[in-house]
């Protein structure tokens, strides 16, 4: 498959990465260099088999629903780079 | 007498019976670094101070009786991915500059019950991706066993760490390959646990359905002491898994046992001498009584691209944790959220972090998930087939670690692909999350480390110690060591 720039863009733009020129320019090389490589497993015809996300049979966990302290919040604070009364501060997100 | 060649458990031991006390050899140990590692730069953060103060605590607990393990006391060290509580924990990665975790990994709190002193934390690939340790921000490792070679990846800092009498065990991660490979790279022991065996809480993510902990050390017999401690459930982890923490005896036990040799893992690509190397020891067991036979397993073909879409794709999704606001780096300047986000993951991440990043995000983007991610889970589906097949037949596979030995340092790191295709025996092993150990089993005509790859069915840890153990007990491999350059 051939790798563009318009997908390098949209890849970036879903992974919050922006690259630099020329970084883009060997992202697309080596990205097509490896899609073409993972293209080999359509060698393997798997039909008919189900996909495994866990390799050994995973149930849910489950505990009792009871409260519990949880972490102590200027713990959590603790490496925020910017904070304000007690939470993190981030750039306006709406008008 | 030269503390820093005793192993593991022989200096629990010399603790245990008052012959040095913890301080002393927690000293030695801080002295021994300091003359070595700026030729190795295995550790990133070293604390001196926290040490000898939790030294003089340890004794008291010796001396009283709080601490009984035979691995009280003795001084150790992590990969830079574990949490330790308000010591630096930078993944390798710009990302996380400053970031001071307020919590320990579970893991390590299993070794600090039992006594363990934390020399630091140890250099590794970026966010536990690359198979060299050239990728950390923080620089690279080197490979004691040879000039301008690298240790491997991504847990070299703890490989080297050992192989250079610098701690008596330590601990890394593995997703692909990343105890194992840096074992065979550096002549050392190690074991890269069932999944599910050693708690990931506290464990930064790099692929959560393949990462796993394990011990690095000197012999069977110290990496099996400290698995001890390590392993068990922890409702912390929901993955890990409800059985009790491993006791393990070892007993030379190999007569009988069926080993099965995979042909397909020894054609092209595969070095001369590690070849050689590999089913000389194959030979040996043999004639210490194991039943070696030979089998198929084309299923390799398709392993890499497999474990790098799985893995690429869990990591895209891992990541987006970082983002500049919660902990770590944020970029001084920046318009609104989504520039903020933008910029501090570009200047944060380094380039093989983004390019793994980019990967998953594309497998998992719309229209080509079902070509790419899971397609890639179904082979997996085929993969852990193959090897339940196998072990039907075998009590455990025997195999190379990797194709070559310790690279040259830049080899790699202009090629991703070549680099990726290094992996190619390590890790289809994660796919299936089977328990696998690393055992020195000779050296090249250039004097470098080859290492043995033993592979056994889900929870039979104990199982897979006892061959490699057995075979300790006749080579002397693991007790051969590098010459180590010191600053006088």
């Amino acid at each position: 498959m051939k790798i563009t720039d318009d997908m390098i863009d949209y890849i970036s733009e879903l992974a919050r990465l922006r690259l630099k020129d020329e970084e883009k320019e060997s992202a697309r090389n080596e990205m097509e260099k490896i899609i073409n490589y993972m293209d080999t497993l359509n060698q393997l015809d798997t039909t008919g088999i189900e996909a495994m996300s866990h390799a050994f049979p995973m149930k849910n966990v489950f505990r009792k629903d009871e409260v519990r302290p949880s972490a102590d919040r200027d713990d959590i604070l603790l490496n925020a780079p910017d904070k304000k009364n007690g939470a993190f501060k981030v750039p306006k997100t709406f008008e | 007498m030269d503390l820093s060649k005793l192993s593991a458990l022989e200096a629990g031991r010399m603790i245990k019976n008052k012959e040095i006390s913890v301080a002393e050899i927690t000293k030695a140990a801080l002295e021994n670094i300091e003359k070595t590692d700026k030729n190795y730069h295995a550790f990133i953060t070293l604390c001196a101070d926290e040490a000898l103060k939790r030294a003089e605590e340890v004794q008291k607990g010796i001396d009283d009786g709080t601490y009984t393990s035979p691995l009280a006391g003795v001084p150790m060290a992590l990969k830079d991915n574990m949490c330790t509580k308000g010591i630096l924990t930078t993944c390798a990665s710009k990302i996380l500059t400053g970031f001071k975790p307020f919590y320990n990994a579970t893991a390590y709190s299993n070794l600090e019950n039992a006594g363990a002193v934390l020399l630091g934390k140890l250099n590794m690939d970026e966010f536990a991706m690359g198979s060299t340790t050239e990728t950390s921000y923080y620089g690279a490792t080197l490979n004691p066993w040879g000039e301008n070679r690298v240790p491997g990846g991504s847990s070299g800092g703890s490989a080297v760490a050992i192989a250079t009498d610098q701690v008596y065990y330590a601990l890394g991660s593995d997703t692909g390959g990343s105890i194992r490979q840096p074992c065979a790279f550096c002549g050392i022991t190690g074991i890269k646990p069932t999944y599910g065996r050693v708690s990931r809480y506290g464990l930064i993510p790099y692929a959560s359905s393949l990462d796993q902990i394990g011990p690095m050390g000197r012999s069977v017999g110290d990496v099996a002491a400290v698995l001890n401690i390590i392993s068990g459930h922890d409702p912390k982890d929901s993955t890990s898994v409800n059985m009790d923490a491993l006791n393990i005896t070892l007993k030379n036990d190999v007569k009988g046992k069926k080993i099965g040799v995979p042909t397909d893992w020894f054609g092209e690509g595969l070095e001369k001498d590690v070849k050689e190397k590999v089913l000389e020891a194959a030979k040996k067991l043999e004639n210490m009584g194991a039943i070696i036979e030979e089998f198929k397993m084309p299923e390799i073909e398709y392993v890499i691209p497999t474990y790098y879409i799985i893995a690429c794709a869990e990591a895209s999704s891992n990541l987006s944790r970082f983002d500049g606001v919660k902990y770590g780096y944020c970029t001084p300047s920046f318009d609104d959220l989504t520039d903020l986000y933008c910029k501090s993951r570009s200047e944060g991440f380094g380039m093989e972090v983004k390019r793994r990043i980019m990967i998953g995000a594309f497998v998992l983007s719309s229209g080509y998930y079902d070509a790419y991610y899971k397609k890639a889970l179904q082979v997996k589906a085929v993969i852990k087939k193959a090897f339940d097949k196998a072990f039907e037949k075998y009590d455990a596979i025997l195999s190379p670690t990797a194709p070559t030995t310790a690279l040259k340092m830049g080899e790699n790191l202009s090629d991703p692909l070549k680099m990726y295709l290094g992996d190619i025996y390590t890790v289809s092993i994660n796919l299936a999350g089977l328990p696998s150990m690393v055992i020195p089993c000779g050296f090249d005509k250039e004097g470098l480390p080859v290492g043995l790859q033993l592979t056994g069915k889900p929870f039979s840890e104990n199982e897979l110690m006892n061959i490699a153990y057995s075979f300790q007990k006749e080579t002397d491999f693991h007790l051969k060591k590098p010459v180590i350059k010191r600053e006088v």
